[in-house]
């Protein structure tokens, strides 16, 4: 019974050691330079620590993703951060977690010394050739068992303070196995990666490439602003998978790229996190009339990914693709406000019953409790279901469309944003009274709206400040007076009919 | 030049567009205010801007960009 997603390493290691593993084109790591990695790595951190979160600050590079398999072979759990974060949001995982050691690279290590962690500091550079401990990190795979924590990976949260999801080695086994199914992966299977590695998307790539012993390339984030030199580099390199941000994929097709070339080589583009306008999603299917596509729905909190929808019809330009059904050994319960099951075409919430769901938010059993919650329909023994805040129901095919939001949360670049996260931030800002963030649907634009003295020039720097930079609003605009509501609360709905 | 000038600083109001010419190279763009910078631009100046123009090189500073824009509106 596999117990470890390190079990996948050990096996392709055996098989394909030198099968290139995960390289950003600078650097190559093969199977046997990633597992010989992670073990050096485990052998230095086992020395004196053990299931504690350890912080990984190292960039995206397939370094990094050693550093995070040492992390788990040496029995304590990651916490991947990122420059990209800013000063605050860190400063605020770094209480939350108070970390007992990070690892970061020469560079990162410089950039540590700005925030007030003054725990230990591991070099990457310094530990990778440590001798390994065979019997050790043995001894310490004996212990564990599949419900110790993997990683912890943090997601906006309403009150300005981020929530860390703790995933353990069951759930994400659990996902990789239906979401490998799903998308037919296999030894020749060449991933694009897109989505940075301090976010759970990038499981979707990562692991199966352990699993079936397929590569991964991991695509420099610049490349995602020029459309041709993207797709350059994805024939370039022969890549056959991808599972981007529809955000991305829609970046080259806006812009006419498909009609001047072609990503030849893919075979299966899986999308999800957003809406794909059916426009952009035609440029997409003609130009590559024999690739699958899928359309993923899940939250973070269910480990990744949840139901699928395999494309398999042409959609008029006002449908929406349908996030489908659900994962093998998942189920989706559409709860109504009696907390019943929905009727076919009623709406309800998009709630999850499985092994795929995580085990919480870290230091925060207020906030965990509220959404694992008791299964409704099960009043005999205990049974949790994870509810999203996604509202759904289900179409006449019996698939699932994703419908709306219970709050203010909302999707932007792929990224899960909550309006109140940048209107706490926002009410920091010296001078500011009052703010109120909206989300412009149709031109996928945040805008800030405020009062207060205070300049634009002020609000945007300060914001830099406090939140990373896909919650930076696109458009902030200051206001003489906050429109209200009869009952004295900002009129959001007012707001919303300003951008238009 | 103006235009573009306001259109930058409606992305990011506390860059100096006037001065700053590493707004790829510095990172100071990215992938979002790249597609909404051409959607701006198309419908300011009334031009097409195909996929070949999109390249570093002609958004790394406002000069670039109007560079770019005159030589499509002479198109």
């Amino acid at each position: 019974m596999q117990k470890n997603i390190l079990e996948y390493l050990e096996n392709s290691v055996t098989l394909y050691p030198d099968k290139v593993a995960y390289t950003d084109e600078i650097t190559k790591l093969n199977f046997k330079d990633v597992y010989m990695r992670a073990r050096s790595i485990a052998s230095f951190i086992s020395t004196d620590l053990y299931k504690e979160p350890i912080v990984v600050f190292m960039g995206k590079s397939p370094e990094t993703i050693t550093a995070f398999y040492g992390v788990v072979y040496s029995g304590n759990y990651y916490v991947p951060i990122d420059e990209e974060m800013p000063h605050h949001r860190i400063e605020l995982i770094f209480e939350s977690l108070k970390p007992k050691a990070v690892i970061c690279n020469k560079e990162k290590a410089d950039v540590l010394k700005d925030f007030s962690y003054n725990g230990k500091v591991i070099l990457y550079e310094d530990i990778i050739n440590e001798p390994i401990d065979d019997e050790k990190l043995n001894d310490i795979r004996r212990k564990q068992i599949d419900i110790d924590p993997i990683y912890i990976v943090f997601t906006s949260g309403s009150t300005g303070t981020p929530k860390g999801v703790v995933a353990c080695h069951r759930s994400v086994i659990d996902y990789i196995e239906a979401l490998s199914d799903v998308l037919d992966i296999n030894e020749k299977t060449v991933f694009g990666n897109q989505t940075p590695l301090y976010v759970d998307a990038c499981l979707k790539e990562l692991i199966p490439t352990l699993k079936y012993a397929a590569t991964t390339y991991l695509i420099p984030k610049e490349l995602f602003m020029f459309p041709l030199q993207l797709v350059d580099y994805l024939n370039k390199n022969k890549i056959n998978t991808i599972c981007w941000v529809v955000s991305a994929l829609t970046m080259i097709s806006s812009f006419g790229t498909l009609e001047k070339e072609i990503p030849k080589y893919l075979e299966l583009i899986a999308f999800g996190s957003e809406v794909f306008p059916i426009k952009q999603f035609n440029l997409w299917r003609n130009a590559l009339p024999n690739a699958k596509f899928i359309n993923l729905y899940g939250p973070t909190e269910a480990t990744g990914m949840s139901t699928y929808y395999k494309v398999d019809r042409e959609f008029e330009l006002d449908e929406m693709i349908p996030i489908g059904k659900a994962f093998n050994n998942t189920e989706i319960l559409l709860l109504n406000d009696e907390n019943k099951l929905a009727e076919l075409g009623e709406e309800g919430e998009i709630c999850i019953r499985g092994t795929s769901l995580t085990l919480g938010y870290y230091n925060d059993f207020v906030r965990t409790n509220e959404v694992f919650v008791q299964n409704p329909l099960n009043d005999k023994f205990p049974e949790l279901i994870y509810k999203t805040g996604d509202i759904g129901r289900y179409n006449e095919y019996g698939d699932l469309m994703f419908v709306s939001r219970k709050d203010n949360q909302i999707k932007h670049m792929g990224h899960r944003i909550e309006l109140g996260e940048i209107e706490s931030a926002a009410n920091m800002v010296p001078g500011i009274k009052t703010a109120a963030c909206v989300f412009n649907d149709k031109k996928k634009k945040i805008v800030l709206y405020y009062v207060g003295e205070c300049t634009l020039v002020d609000v945007s720097l300060f914001l830099k400040t406090k939140l990373p930079r896909f919650m930076i609003p696109n458009k902030i605009k200051c206001l003489e007076n906050m429109p209200l509501t009869s009952n004295g609360k900002i009129d959001r709905v007012q707001l919303k009919q300003q951008l238009l | 030049m103006d235009i573009i000038i306001d259109i930058l600083s409606d992305l990011h109001p506390e860059v100096d567009f006037e001065k700053c010419n590493s707004l790829i190279d510095d990172k100071i763009l990215d992938s979002f205010d790249i597609v909404s910078l051409v959607a701006d631009l198309t419908d300011e100046f009334d031009i097409a801007i195909p996929v070949e123009e999109i390249i570093p090189k002609n958004f790394n500073s406002a000069a670039a960009i109007n560079e770019m824009v005159k030589r499509l509106e002479d198109e």
